[in-house]
């Protein structure tokens, strides 16, 4: 089991550690809804030293990259960033990624930890001669920091070191420090990544100068649930594509040069999608939802799984994703979820819940 | 840790008041209530249902996860917590008092020897 640099921490804070893609990581520390609305109502941080960085270096490493994933590459500015997914031949997604420009040969790329070797090993199988491809995840520990006071609290911390924009990427301190406006809560915040060694202090410093609450993964993903932001490993997975995960708006069909399984995206949008990843909520008092239940049409047949599932603490009522057949899929449609073989109603929203 | 006297304890972390054994109310201790956190849905069994030590008979969700609640003893079934299906946060404010959730009536009260005492219980946990 992966240690995270930030383990005496946790510990001095009462985290309830638990093992998660290989690391042993906090699930919570005071509980799940006081630290879901920290985030919602002002500042939160999460440990996310599991998470897997890579850096791409070379002439022409955009170039190479850009046929490497579904969206634009050549659309960055230097620090920019844009989300975008890496498909295998079939089209299903090998990982979803944030993909960052540092400068037009330097790209820093932010991936899951359960997919740290095969996307590397998938990227070194594909990387052309003359380009780096380095995985700097030993190296790094990471922090988000996350709602609407992430900014205040990070100026509080370090007022001469400027966030980037949305989405953007900066330097500092000779590449020890990197500030990427991005997260997983939809709240307005940022990832810092640090040097393993150098990482606690800047975790003390956004808790006791910054004043944010501290979270554990149960948070990151109820938060992440009402927002409708997939999972790998539950939501993505290599048997679906982004098409069918409702993420086309990362995928650029026409781009120049085109990408791994852009061919096979192609022909599924010109067939019609047969399935889609659609948006669940409890229509009345019911168990909260957890992946694996079985979702039945209003004519209990089984149509499907939930692939994520919980209580929004936000809407106090359960909701969860899958991907049903597409003539079930508009919101409004009314199903069935089978809880330990009894029957609730639930329906198909619009996304995000909240 | 508070662990009232006077109640008997199952490793699974129920507890049972038998002092009165036509009606002994059960529910979970202290430790389970802050180690499962935010207690957000619970089942409960049907009044008349007849159970056996061991079975489980309700279900407590938090916001990670379900879980199990077993019966400490055998026995019927007798009233159940209705108050809790409205607000099931009382059994993480109060575990030992508003936060019970079935009453039973032991079919077999000797079975009541084979439980945890407090003293047993709090080695247990610790």
């Amino acid at each position: 089991m992966k240690q995270s640099p930030l383990a005496a921490i946790h510990e001095r804070l009462g985290a309830r550690m638990v093992p998660f893609a290989g690391w042993e990581m906090p699930i919570q520390y005071k509980g799940i809804v006081a630290e879901h609305k920290a985030v919602r109502d002002g500042v939160g941080v999460f440990d996310i030293s599991h998470m897997t960085q890579f850096e791409v270096r070379g002439a022409g490493a955009g170039e190479w990259i850009n046929t490497m994933f579904t969206n634009d590459v050549s659309q960055l500015q230097d620090g920019g960033g844009q989300y975008t997914l890496m498909l295998n031949e079939e089209g299903g997604v090998i990982d979803d990624l944030i993909l960052y420009r540092l400068d037009e040969e330097r790209f820093f790329l932010v991936l899951n930890a359960s997919r740290e070797e095969v996307d590397f090993s998938w990227l070194q199988n594909h990387c052309p001669e003359g380009i780096d491809l380095e995985n700097l995840s030993a190296d790094f520990g990471a922090i988000a920091v996350q709602g609407k006071e992430a900014k205040s609290a990070w100026e509080l911390v370090e007022a001469l070191k400027d966030l980037p924009a949305r989405n953007g990427i900066a330097e500092f301190l000779d590449g020890d420090l990197i500030l990427c406006r991005t997260g997983y809560t939809g709240e307005d915040g940022f990832e810092l990544f640090a040097k393993r060694d150098q990482i606690g202090s800047w975790l003390e410093k956004i808790l006791s100068i910054g004043g944010a609450v501290p979270c554990g993964l149960g948070a990151r993903d109820t938060l992440r649930l009402e927002k409708c932001y997939p999972l790998f490993g539950n939501d993505l997975d290599e048997e679906h594509t982004p098409l069918e995960a409702g993420l086309g708006f990362f995928v650029k069909l026409e781009k120049e040069g085109g990408f791994i399984g852009a061919e096979i995206l192609k022909a599924q949008k010109a067939s019609g999608l047969s399935q889609k990843l659609v948006a669940l909520k409890a229509s009345g008092k019911m168990p909260p939802f957890r992946p694996g239940y079985s979702v039945l049409s209003s004519e209990d047949v089984e149509i499907g799984t939930l692939s994520s599932g919980g209580m929004s603490p936000t809407l106090a009522t359960g909701v969860g994703l899958a991907y049903l057949p597409l003539e079930f899929a508009t919101p409004g449609s009314e199903l069935i979820l089978s809880i330990r073989d009894r029957s609730y109603p639930i329906e198909v929203v619009k996304k995000p819940f909240v | 840790m508070n662990i009232p006297e006077q109640l008997k304890f199952l490793n699974s972390h129920e507890w049972i008041d038998v002092s009165s054994p036509d009606s002994a109310p059960v529910g979970i201790s202290d430790h389970a209530q802050e180690e499962l956190s935010d207690v957000v849905y619970l089942e409960l069994p049907e009044i008349g249902r007849q159970v056996s030590k061991g079975d489980p008979v309700a279900v407590i969700e938090s916001v990670k996860a379900a879980n199990d609640i077993y019966s400490p003893v055998s026995g019927e079934i007798v009233e159940v917590n209705g108050a809790l299906e409205e607000a099931p946060e009382a059994i993480n404010k109060d575990p030992f008092g508003d936060g019970w959730m079935f009453k039973i009536k032991l079919s077999d009260p000797a079975e009541a020897e084979t439980l945890l005492d407090a003293s047993a219980y709090k080695g247990h946990i610790s």
